[in-house]
């Protein structure tokens, strides 16, 4: 059924169709529309699932893990500062290999205060050991959400789903909702192989000596590092899994192909831009008329963030003569991360573009056509410089 | 009442706590999660923030409860008992009791957000504060419920210039159903607590004095000694608050119309007192007298 809603309502309406049982979410600006829709649908009797109005987003993490530890499907969304404030659980969830899924409506950090989307919230919470993917339409985000349960419950790692606040989750935009039914092919209920139960004891997230230890039975049980490796190894197992969980939503719904990069005019390009969320789409106008103008460039659209993608980014933009990385985040006192990624999935390449790296849209400041025109042009150029340095572009003092 | 009470006699003997756990010698919390996981039954999920208690229960793989148990985060320990109790109803499982088990630093300072909340919301849960009044995990540090003037590895040398905070008084004023106190030195009491609190839904809580020779500063041999000490000083009392209804229980309710032993005694027995003097005795022994003097008009009847 197609319907014209926001981009908040998609990721509800994704939740909705994922069959979600226990759902815990804390107000804040830009997520909140979608905390109001799912209490609503709850309330409403048209979603089956505990709704629970914590007291704060470490609580709604709290639940979560908790309940994702007790045997259901776990969800809760948030951004900026209510994403800091669960850092402790984040790293726990994942930790405790737990299958949650988030959705992450990305706005900028305090201090100063901004409600306005960036990607730092996102960006900075890159190494907790969740797995992150980036939509850029309304589309992706329901068909995001209902793919991630999947991937989630596959490695038993938790997924975020991040989608750009306002510029997605206050905007309306015709997407499908597909059909419980083929949703509920796509995704049967969760099925876990443990769960807290007194019928089967056991205690979860002890504390684990730096060795290994063995167990009452004299059998060898991991340390604490053998349990980091394996999250690591799986992360890295889980890139095959996103590409085999798109794959199977794209036999069942017809939509999907580019579980890690999805590319506009790329294939003849000799440079590309890159960028993650919504600024993707954005690019593909500007790239339009670009190439009217004759240049031969594309841009590639990231959607798996982490685990990092390495080998299909070094595929995409191997041979190419420059890539231009456009982001909404900054690792301050080195460069934008994205880029730095993007440089070192390039680095074993044997032709290895010349890749720079723009700062924009910071605190939600407007990113204009003119900007990425200019930014495009200075680094497609027969002169282009040998910046090495990201250029913050959009200032206007 | 008297009729229905547990007496060790009757107390079941099924031990889900194994011995030989990691908890030092003399521990009242061993005392307290022995007989609380008793009164709890098999059919419990047991919630765990950092604590001494996560160490009692020891390092992976091994566990030293046959109980299914969640470790959370520090703060989290209310929230985690929720969402069990969400996943519970998910499930449609109605017959597993969840028990958050938390220390007071777990409970009063960095836990009270979230246990606050789950108590506004209404939470089905029990939770045990075992107050061994301050971080011992952590090595001895100051916490919300430290008594004043305690010695502490963060208040080494005046001692703690706060008063203890009324924990129990702050879960009273969410006005649920349930609130207690209990003892270390008094298990069947605490048992007779917990089973009582099972009937009740809602949220229930129940806060433990727990005394702790490492960081008290006694013999391991007089844990009980040193928490009847404290019930029979009138320092820490034993009572029930049912649907906002106060009374005193146990050792502490014999103590009514009868002559409390002096403060001084209680402190005389561990080092933590050591920055004690007469005249912050006297002020102690006053207040606590206040307090009785309190009690006895209500017992009365006279508001
Ligand atoms: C967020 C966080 N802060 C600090 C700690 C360190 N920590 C672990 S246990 C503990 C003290 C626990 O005190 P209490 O709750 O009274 O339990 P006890 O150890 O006394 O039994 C502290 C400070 C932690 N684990 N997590
Ligand atoms: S420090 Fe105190 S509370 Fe902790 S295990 Fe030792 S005696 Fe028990
Ligand atoms: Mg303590």
């Amino acid at each position: 059924m197609h319907i014209i809603e926001s981009g908040n309502v998609a990721a509800a309406s994704g939740v909705q169709l994922s069959g979600a049982q226990v759902i815990a979410a804390y107000p804040i600006t830009p997520q909140t529309p979608l905390t109001e829709k799912l209490s609503e649908l709850v309330d409403a009797g048209e979603l089956n699932a505990q709704y629970i109005p914590v007291e704060s987003e470490h609580s709604a993490m709290s639940v979560c893990i908790a309940a994702s530890s007790a045997g259901t499907r776990a969800f809760t969304a948030t951004s900026a500062n209510g994403l800091l404030y669960m850092n402790e659980q984040l790293h726990w969830a994942a930790g405790a290999r737990l299958p949650i899924v988030m959705c992450v409506v990305n706005r900028g950090i305090g201090a100063p205060w901004t409600v306005w989307n960036d990607h730092q919230d996102a960006m900075s919470q890159r190494d907790t050991g969740w797995i992150q993917l980036f939509c850029c339409d309304h589309q992706q985000i329901i068909d995001t959400v209902i793919q991630a349960f999947r991937l989630a419950e596959t490695v038993r790692i938790p997924v975020m789903v991040c989608y750009d606040g306002y510029i997605l989750s206050h905007t309306y935009m015709p997407f499908d909702i597909p059909e419980s039914a083929a949703a509920g092919r796509f995704l049967p209920e969760f099925a876990p192989d443990w769960a807290l139960d007194p019928a089967c004891p056991a205690n979860l997230n002890t504390v684990t000596l730096p060795d290994i230890r063995p167990n009452v039975r004299g059998e060898t049980a991991p340390g604490y590092m053998e349990i980091r490796q394996n999250l690591h190894d799986d992360m890295r197992r889980a890139i095959d899994v996103v590409a085999d969980t798109d794959a199977e939503f794209a036999q069942v719904f017809g939509r999907g192909g580019n579980p890690f990069i999805e590319p506009y005019r790329c294939e003849d390009a000799e440079y590309v831009a890159v960028a993650m969320g919504s600024l993707s789409y954005q690019l593909r106008d500007v790239i339009d008329v670009l190439r009217q103008e004759g240049l031969a460039i594309g841009v590639a659209g990231l959607r798996l963030y982490r685990p990092f993608p390495n080998r299909a980014v070094a595929e995409a933009l191997s041979g190419k003569k420059g890539v231009i990385v456009f982001e909404k985040a900054v690792s301050y006192g080195y460069e934008g991360p994205l880029y730095a990624d993007i440089k070192a999935a390039l680095y074993d390449c044997a032709q290895r573009p010349a890749v720079h790296n723009y700062i924009l849209g910071l605190g939600g400041r407007e990113i204009k056509t003119d900007d990425l025109f200019d930014s495009l042009r200075t680094s497609c150029g027969a002169d282009a410089p040998e910046a090495r340095e990201p250029a913050f572009v959009g200032l206007k003092i | 009442m008297a009729t229905n009470k547990t007496t060790i006699l009757n107390l079941p003997e099924e031990e889900l706590v194994h011995p030989g756990n990691r908890a030092c010698a003399g521990c009242g919390l061993s005392i307290v999660y022995r007989t609380g996981l008793k009164a709890l039954g098999r059919e419990t999920i047991l919630v765990v923030p950092p604590s001494c208690l996560t160490v009692l229960q020891g390092l992976y793989p091994i566990a030293a409860t046959q109980l299914p148990c969640l470790n959370v985060t520090f703060a989290s320990t209310a929230a985690a008992a929720t969402g069990v109790l969400g996943a519970l109803r998910a499930r449609g499982k109605t017959d597993v009791q969840v028990a958050a088990w938390a220390g007071d630093g777990g409970t009063s300072d960095i836990g009270i957000q979230a246990l606050s909340g789950a108590c506004e919301r209404g939470e089905d849960f029990i939770f045990i504060c075992y107050d061994n009044e301050a971080y011992m995990n952590t090595g001895v540090q100051r916490s919300g419920t430290t008594p004043q003037h305690v010695l502490t590895t963060t208040t080494p040398i005046t001692g703690k210039h706060q008063q203890k905070k009324d924990m129990p008084a702050i879960m009273a004023a969410h006005g649920i159903d349930y609130v207690a106190t209990a003892s270390a030195a008094y298990p069947l009491d605490l048992y007779d607590k917990i089973i009582k609190a099972k009937t009740i839904s809602g949220p229930k809580y129940i806060h433990v004095h727990t005394p702790c020779p490492a960081g008290w500063g006694f013999s391991a041999r007089y844990t009980v000694k040193i928490g009847q000490l404290a019930v029979e000083t009138g320092l820490f009392d034993l009572y029930e608050q049912e649907n906002g209804n106060f009374r005193l229980t146990g050792a502490s309710q014999k103590l009514l119309g009868k002559k409390r032993k002096p403060v001084d005694e209680y402190f005389a027995t561990q080092t933590r007192f050591k920055g004690l003097d007469t005249e912050k005795t006297r002020a102690i022994q006053e207040e606590v007298d206040q307090k009785w003097a309190a009690h006895e008009k209500a017992a009365a009847g006279i508001c």
